[in-house]
């Protein structure tokens, strides 16, 4: 399972770094996310899978022998919620952008940085 | 007061300013005097804590008391406290100076609890002792900066905003990875642990793998040599006050990352990544200067400086002596100093001038004498010219690279230097000493007729000019301290210590089913 799960992760990773590449912003954004999603399969991969057992210890014990390891669940649990958090902010700002520059063009938005002008005279 | 107050503080400080200040977003005055207050009481709680690791002790603490590995710790030594200071110092310059920002433009009641919410952000990063909390703390500054860079809504910021999320978002979730890796090869996110369970590592490839992974995630966040595009695509968009804040810590929150990782995760990995960081630190310092001697606007030859200078902080790493690591340690604390200052002189320019553009104003020298004296101070000491800070940092980490025998690493920083005194000289003949162009007399008569927002400006600006001189002309503590903070990385023990206690919990890499059943 885990070799195909890793095969998974490099999958996730390639096709996001291809989104990314690209020009346009809604496909930046869902490269993005597949990019969170890839880190997050990668956090639980590293935390191996041992059991489907939920790490939940009965009542009236103090252990249980064998369980899924639950510190990866805990670590991508954060990580979801917080790129759940930026993925929106970046939707919200990459939809203000579209609307205000007219342009879902990265390489067209030059309101930031403009094309340097012809030389002028005065410039010394 | 106790350890665990003290470490606390820096976090609950801005926290709770965080929340005042959104509270009173329908009350201007009585929001910027809640967030100047915020700003001072967490200088103070630096204080406090500096005060408590000044004799060289490391303190930490365990936060809701989970034993060490388990739960997230919080320390403290030299270079951290120190970090949390400097934080202190800018955040209460900058608030002052957002004092000053009402021509025209009223400060968005949004900028001051996110602000603070940046200063909780930098705090945290500065004091966590675990790696997955500091990735936290990475996001936490991170939410605040997009917020902070777009909150005007200008067309040029949303458009530097969406450069600005992308590459910082992909970076981070590079470090998110590597966290992860980390937890699959050790068990262990906690940074002392690592210490000690990466030395017994038995595959040496993955550490250095996991190595360079991180210094891409931290090297993005700290703008170096190539990953540093997101930073002048978007810095001068900003308002002065924003500006200033970020030109003084975000960066440097990665600088300050890269140096603790590599000191106390991979102390061991000086060898190949060292040779890595020094050529990345060359490439860094010269594609910077050459970057800002290319442009006329003042916030963009400033921001391209941040990047230069970022090489300078990264030498001592190459170099890997404890001079040079004391130089790189100077480096940040006079650079942050610096840096912010010059932003806010660039917005006091703008409102003398007319225009950020060096071409389009002129004559400031008459028009605000005292802004221009103020300007060649952190200009001339971030050229290095003695007897100002940056000729002491400058001068620890040349001489600390010729000692070890890096003379190209040192020529480089010395011609870059050169090239620094350049653009600063362009901006004085241009801006300040040049006859004004026409159409600049109505900013000028602005400046002259607003003199509460002059005296406002000009405080924030000569305090800050005042800690760099301090620096320069009695700069053996501070060296000192330097050289103390730079040898308390260089032996881990005592952080390791401080952190696992003298009987530590040892954890194994995560186990596979197969691996657990006989």
């Amino acid at each position: 399972m885990e070799p195909f799960l890793a095969v998974a992760f490099g999958v996730l990773v390639a096709v996001s770094a291809y989104l990314l590449l690209s020009r346009n912003l809604l496909r930046m954004l869902l490269g993005l996310l597949l990019l969170g999603n890839a880190a997050n399969l990668c956090i639980f991969i590293a935390g191996r899978l041992a059991s489907d057992q939920p790490p939940i210890v009965k009542k009236g014990e103090l252990a249980i022998a064998l369980s899924a390891n639950p510190l990866p669940q805990a670590l991508i649990l954060t990580a979801i919620v917080i790129s759940f958090a930026l993925v929106v902010f970046a939707m919200v700002l990459f939809q203000l952008a579209h609307r205000r520059l007219g342009t879902m063009d990265t390489d067209a938005m030059r309101v930031a940085e403009p094309r340097p002008a012809a030389p002028s005279g005065d410039a010394s | 007061m106790n350890g665990h107050q003290l470490l606390i503080l820096p976090i609950v400080v801005p926290l709770l300013t965080l929340v005042v200040c959104a509270a009173l977003w329908r009350q201007k005055r009585l929001q910027r005097l809640a967030s100047l207050a915020g700003s001072l009481a967490l200088l103070a709680a630096a204080v406090a804590l500096l005060r408590a690791v000044f004799d060289g002790a490391v303190i930490a603490s365990d936060v809701g008391a989970w034993r060490a590995p388990f739960g997230i710790s919080l320390v403290a030594d030299l270079f951290s406290a120190a970090m949390v200071v400097i934080t202190g110092i800018m955040a209460t310059a900058v608030s002052v100076f957002a004092f000053a920002e009402r021509d025209g433009e009223p400060v968005n009641p949004f900028f001051h609890p996110l602000y603070h919410g940046l200063l909780l952000g930098v705090s945290g990063a500065f004091l966590t002792g675990d790696l997955f909390n500091l990735y936290v703390w990475f996001e936490v500054m991170l939410i605040a900066s997009f917020g902070l860079l777009t909150v005007g809504g200008s067309r040029a910021q949303l458009d530097a905003g969406i450069k600005y999320v992308m590459l910082n978002l992909v970076a981070t979730t590079l470090f998110l990875v590597a966290v992860g890796m980390l937890y699959g090869a050790t068990g262990t996110l906690n940074m002392a642990d690592l210490s000690r369970s990466l030395a017994q590592a038995s595959n040496p490839g993955l550490v250095t793998t996991l190595a360079v992974l991180l210094l891409i995630a931290f090297g993005s966040k700290a703008a170096v040599f190539p990953l540093f595009f997101w930073l002048p695509a978007s810095y001068h968009t900003a308002s002065a006050p924003v500006a200033a804040i970020f030109a003084a810590l975000l960066t440097k929150v990665g600088v300050y990352a890269i140096i603790r990782v590599f000191t106390l995760v991979f102390p061991g990995e000086t060898g190949y990544v060292g040779n890595a960081i020094g050529v990345i630190a060359a490439l860094t310092m010269v594609t910077g200067v050459l970057g800002a001697a290319a442009h006329y606007d003042v916030r963009r030859i400033l921001s391209f400086h941040i990047i230069s200078q970022i090489g300078y902080m990264l030498i001592g790493l190459a170099v890997a002596t404890p001079l040079a690591l004391a130089g790189s340690i100077l480096y940040v604390l006079h650079h942050i100093v610096v840096k912010a200052n010059l932003f806010l002189v660039a917005g006091a320019m703008r409102l003398a001038g007319g225009s950020f553009d060096v071409r389009r104003s002129g004559g400031l020298h008459r028009t605000a004498p005292l802004l221009a004296m103020l300007f060649l101070v952190p200009a001339m000491s971030l050229a290095g010219i003695p007897p100002l800070s940056g000729f002491w940092a400058k001068y620890v980490v040349v001489k600390s690279s010729l000692d070890a025998g890096h003379v190209a690493l040192a020529a480089v920083a010395l011609a870059v230097g050169l090239l620094t005194l350049y653009s600063m000289l362009k901006i004085w003949n241009e801006a300040f000493w040049k006859t004004p162009p026409e159409g600049s007399e109505r900013s000028r008569q602005q400046w002259l007729a607003s003199p509460a927002t002059r005296a406002t400006m000009l405080l924030p600006i000569a305090a800050l000019a005042a800690i760099t001189l301090t620096i320069g002309i009695a700069a053996e503590p501070f060296v000192d301290f330097s050289i103390r903070a730079a040898n308390q990385l260089l032996e881990p023990g005592a952080y390791v210590e401080a952190v696992l206690g003298p009987d530590p919990i040892r954890l194994a890499p995560p186990q596979r089913l197969k691996e657990i059943s006989p």
